[in-house]
């Protein structure tokens, strides 16, 4: 991650608060997992709440660190297990796929743009150049008049010529097709994993829509 | 007249010059195809079908059995290709099965999940091919297109006979085409036999759009392997 | 317009399997085929206008809009490029005033690429239009640019003593044989081909039949398949008719020996055609003549006049009941067609694709009839071992492979040209004889065959049972870059795909693909296992022999050359791939916003 000379402080740069220590031994044992959306709609982080009861089943054997529901923003220790959702299309993307893959022993891509780009690679289509003239330059919502430019900055990540999915970025581990993939297949997956069985991913389950 | 084969060790009764994989569905031994159509001239141009024939690798939709023949089909290396075809197939072209009005009767897809497939090997090459919407009754998707031939060969004008699809130019430049006089001239039930002899998303009937809703569609409530092994047509 | 397609459909009674030929006229008579043409055609055959552009398309050499008043195709192939190529090129984009893949200005030349055109001893080499012009520089470019310019003919330049095109001067007007080393088989002068065909039509079939067999003589073309075999079964096989086909499309890049028979042997190669004839008992033969050997054309119809003339050909053969006939198919650019099926199907007026195999050509074959396609080099061989007997043809060579071969050497080497080897020599022996300087590698049989080590390999025997040889045979000495070489093949193989089957259309990218990651730097040990894979999975499961040699000139260079492919691999730095380009992957950002936003906005 880059780091800025400017005069701020990244949340996860903060001093975190200490964990009451039966709480931390408890939690210890667990397998550690951290999640992630790169460039997606967030739908199989909804996938993976919609396995409802089974989450707690999950939960009695693995914590959950990184993710966008506990609101953690780096991985704070190594991780068993990472889950990411998304594409890459952007630096940041990027960045966050090596800190994951940097951090976790086996990566999953969940869900279609993560296994393949998905609906973000649908731009993949046309150049970027284009893609960014349609929405910036020649948009129809342009402001009449105003001096029109297209984001770009040091503070704002690159977007990336084109969508790719994460495995032509870094190595994963696994991949759970789907759009997105429902809750009872991601629970599948990782149920095996957690109790030590291999990753099987029966035909009746394998959905790409 | 009646030889003997085995497949996959089992021994079993065929007519001889019978295609493989037809004997294979009879005999409960499912090979997935993309291009052949039971009762049709064989294509040979997927294959998907491929199975190990006394040691060598042929597409069982090409092979009339002879006595004797030893086959084997769900051997790790050849199962392995057959999957390695599909998963070709699927960054040659553009599948967005969420983006697709052929999701849920996509022969591709079906056939995807019966090799177990969950992503290609391959890298993805988003190709850039032209859409074809000129005439009055098909979408011409031509980048789902997988050049199986099915529509080239199967779908003829009824009163000239003359081809209504055909394919342009070779190789990796290959694009299907449409001769769209002939294709407003189809019937409407025609329209439906090629948007449904289209293994993919590639011939689309004008004005179907995503007619089943999911968990109704063509191969959730029948999956292609046991339609194969009921001797359905596709 | 309409009259002149009326004619021309007309002269080939409206059959829509001369559809290639009626092409050729239309192409020759307007200088491509245009819309207009294209409908005629399709009234006159009842085809849709696509079907006629499937086999239009499929032809590299049949061209869809004016395309200038000449069509300059330069050779692109691996030993051009060794010989010059670059600045041949160079010389022509400037003589001509546009880019390669365009028409100039003033419509007068179009220049296009193509692949090898049989004239590896003597490139760099181009065809304009129905002539070819040889050993190229830069100067001669020049010049021969010049004349065009001043409206000569592409032919009064190529042949400016105006011989005869029927006349074999005229062919040496334009190319040179380089025969280097001369056998006991080929290039015999004078021999009495009436006196030879009498002897066989003294025989009954199956005796023909039984002398080429035992004679151990097998396919030329590469395969190696045994000729007297074929002829049996095909002989066998049920049809109303039985058709002849020989196998005149010498694609595979590297080789030529099959130019240099037709010119200097022609009526060998025909002979053995009417004797083939008289021994399954057919009745028409078909030359299948590649676009790339088009000034042969007029050659061998006087050729097949002659033999007329002499009675050899036609009705009533040598006064017996037995009558055959040969006529010339033009090609239209498509190495695929040197596959029988696929040749088959062209010689029917199709696009080159090959056929789903059995039926095999001699059950089913030209028009759904049996049918025996064999080489040039075959056909030449059965003329002499039918004058001199199976024993005299067996008695050189080895057991497995009899009689002789001719190689077509090319690349670095003192001698290229045709050298007639008796089967068994070592690949040493054969290097010596054609004065090779330091030689690293040899690709055999072209890049659908192996690629050996000289090192490694030399003392290997060439023969069916162990280097088995089409006859192309390229040297590259050990200032070359062998993965260069091999980028030239799989874009080769690439650009030739019929794209019929999956494997073939699709694998093929992919292996090309992991080839330019090799050269960028940017492949790691993975790639080569996948390449390993892959190139297994294309051998495998492809429907045709382009498809399932595709792959090999790779995977034999990384076993013959593994410390090549390991010198040029790279190790993971840190978790992104090797293969992932980032700054490629990051430059579009930058590039789009200095494109599209104006300086006083930035």
């Amino acid at each position: 991650m880059s780091t800025t000379t400017k005069n701020e402080v990244a949340s996860h740069e903060l001093k975190a608060t200490p964990m009451d220590p039966s709480v931390q031994a408890a939690r210890d044992e667990k397998i550690q997992v951290a999640m992630i959306g790169l460039c997606g709609c967030w739908g199989c982080t909804l996938s993976f709440l919609d396995m409802d009861e089974n989450l707690l089943v999950l939960l009695e054997k693995v914590n959950i660190t990184r993710s966008s529901l506990t609101d953690i923003k780096r991985i704070p220790h190594r991780c068993a297990i990472g889950f990411v959702e998304g594409g890459v299309a952007n630096e940041e993307n990027i960045e966050t796929l090596e800190h994951f893959r940097e951090n976790c022993d086996v990566l999953i891509s969940v869900g279609a743009c993560a296994v393949w780009g998905g609906v973000p690679a649908m731009r993949n289509d046309v150049s970027l150049e284009d893609c960014l003239k349609e929405a910036y330059i020649a948009s129809p919502t342009a402001v009449p008049q105003a001096k029109l430019t297209i984001p770009y900055h040091e503070d704002i990540p690159r977007i990336t010529t084109k969508v790719y999915p994460c495995h032509e970025v870094v190595k994963m581990d696994y991949f759970i097709p789907g759009c997105p993939p429902d809750g009872a297949t991601i629970f599948k997956v990782l149920d095996d994993l957690v109790n030590g069985r291999e990753f099987d991913l029966p035909a009746s389950m394998n959905r790409y829509d | 007249m009646s030889v003997r084969i085995t497949i996959d060790g089992k021994v079993v009764e065929a007519q001889e010059g019978e295609a493989l994989i037809d004997v294979a569905a009879d005999n409960g031994v499912y090979i997935p195809s993309l291009c052949y159509v039971r009762g049709k001239p064989c294509l040979g141009t997927c294959r998907v079908c491929s199975v190990r024939v006394n040691d060598s690798v042929m597409a069982s939709c090409t092979v009339p059995v002879t006595d004797g023949m030893e086959v084997k089909v769900n051997e790790p290396e050849v199962t392995d290709m057959r999957k390695a075809l599909v998963e070709l197939l699927f960054v040659e072209g553009n599948h967005n099965c969420p983006s697709c009005e052929k999701s849920g009767r996509c022969e591709l897809q079906a056939v995807g999940y019966e090799v177990d497939m969950m992503v290609s090997r391959f890298p993805y090459r988003f190709p850039v091919r032209k859409r074809d919407h000129v005439s009055k009754h098909i979408f011409l998707e031509r980048d789902r297109c997988i050049f199986c031939q099915r529509c080239v060969e199967f779908i003829r004008d009824k009163e000239s006979g003359q081809k209504i699809f055909s394919i342009d130019d070779r190789g990796t430049k290959a694009s299907i085409e449409i001769d769209v006089e002939l294709a407003d001239k189809m019937p409407p039930e025609q329209v439906r036999e090629a948007s449904d002899l289209c293994p993919v998303g590639c011939i689309i009937e004008k004005g179907r759009g995503y007619d089943e809703p999911i968990g109704q569609r063509k191969f959730e409530i029948q999956s292609v392997r046991e339609r194969a092994l009921m001797g359905d047509e596709k | 317009m309409h009259q002149q397609i009326q004619s021309i459909l007309s002269l080939y009674h409206c059959d829509k399997t001369r559809l290639i030929d009626m092409l050729w006229d239309v192409q020759k008579l307007h200088g491509y085929i245009g819309d207009e043409a294209v409908g005629l055609l399709s009234d006159g055959l009842n085809m849709s206008p696509l079907d006629i552009r499937e086999t239009i398309s499929f032809y590299h050499f049949f061209i869809t809009r004016p395309s200038g008043r000449h069509q300059v195709y330069l050779c692109d192939s691996v030993i051009a490029r060794m010989n010059g190529y670059e600045d041949v090129r160079a010389a022509l984009e400037q003589e001509v005033g546009c880019a390669f893949g365009e028409v100039n200005d003033t419509n007068i030349f179009g220049l296009f690429d193509t692949n090898c055109i049989g004239l590896s001893d003597q490139e760099p080499a181009m065809m304009v239009d129905d002539v070819v012009f040889t050993n190229l520089t830069a100067a001669k470019v020049k010049d021969i640019i010049g004349q065009l310019k001043q409206g000569k003919t592409a032919g009064e330049v190529a042949n400016s003593a105006g011989k005869d095109r029927r006349d074999v001067a005229y062919v040496n007007s334009l190319v040179s044989d380089n025969i280097r080393e001369r056998g006991e088989v080929f290039f015999k002068p004078g021999l009495d081909y009436k006196a030879i065909l009498r002897g066989c039509l003294n025989k009954i079939p199956s005796e023909i039949i039984e002398i080429v067999s035992s004679s151990n003589l097998r396919g030329r073309g590469g395969a190696g398949f045994p000729t007297g075999l074929k002829w049996r079964l095909c002989g066998e096989a049920e049809g109303t008719e039985k058709y002849i086909i020989c196998n005149a499309d010498e694609g595979e890049p590297g080789t030529f020996k099959d130019r240099v028979l037709l010119t200097r042997s022609p009526k060998d190669v025909l002979l053995g055609m009417v004797i083939a004839a008289y021994a399954i008992g057919s009745r028409v033969g078909i030359i299948y003549l590649r676009t790339e050997y088009r000034y042969l054309k007029d050659y061998l119809e006087q050729q097949l006049q002659e033999f007329r003339e002499d009675g050899l050909l036609g009705n009533k053969i040598l006064d017996t009941e037995f009558d055959f006939d040969i006529r010339i198919q033009m090609g239209a650019g498509a190495y695929i067609c040197g596959d029988e099926t696929a040749l088959i199907e062209s010689c029917e007026g199709k696009r080159g694709t090959p056929r789903v195999k059995p039926p095999y050509p001699i059950q089913k074959g030209y028009l759904g009839q049996p049918t025996c396609v064999n080489n040039v080099e075959t056909f030449a061989s059965v003329c002499r071992i039918l004058e001199k007997g199976s024993d005299w043809f067996k008695g050189m060579g080895t057991d497995e492979s009899t009689g002789t071969r001719l190689l077509s050497v090319s690349g670095d080497c003192e001698r290229p040209g045709i050298f007639e080897i008796e089967w068994g020599v070592t690949l040493n022996h054969v290097l010596e004889m054609v004065g090779a300087k330091d030689p690293m590698a040899v690709q055999i049989s072209g890049p659908s065959g192996e690629c050996v080590s000289v090192a490694k390999d030399g003392e290997r025997q060439i023969c069916y049972s162990d280097l088995s040889c089409n006859g192309s045979f390229m040297i590259f000495d050990k200032s070359r870059n062998l993965v260069d070489m091999i980028k030239s093949f799989m874009t080769f193989f690439v650009h030739e795909s019929c794209g019929i089957c999956v494997p073939c259309r699709a694998g093929g990218v992919d292996l090309l693909h992991k080839v330019e990651l090799l050269l960028a730097g940017r492949a790691c040990q993975k790639d080569l296992d996948d390449i390993v894979s892959w190139g297994a999975l294309m051998r495998a499961t492809s429907r045709c022999g382009l498809g399932t040699t595709a792959p090999r000139p790779l995977l034999t260079t990384m076993e013959k050359f593994p410390e090549l492919y390991q010198q040029i691999i790279v190790q993971s730095k840190g978790p992104l791939l090797p293969s992932f380009d980032l700054e490629e992957a990051l430059q579009g950002h930058e590039k789009a916003y200095k494109t599209l936003v104006p300086e006083e906005v930035k």
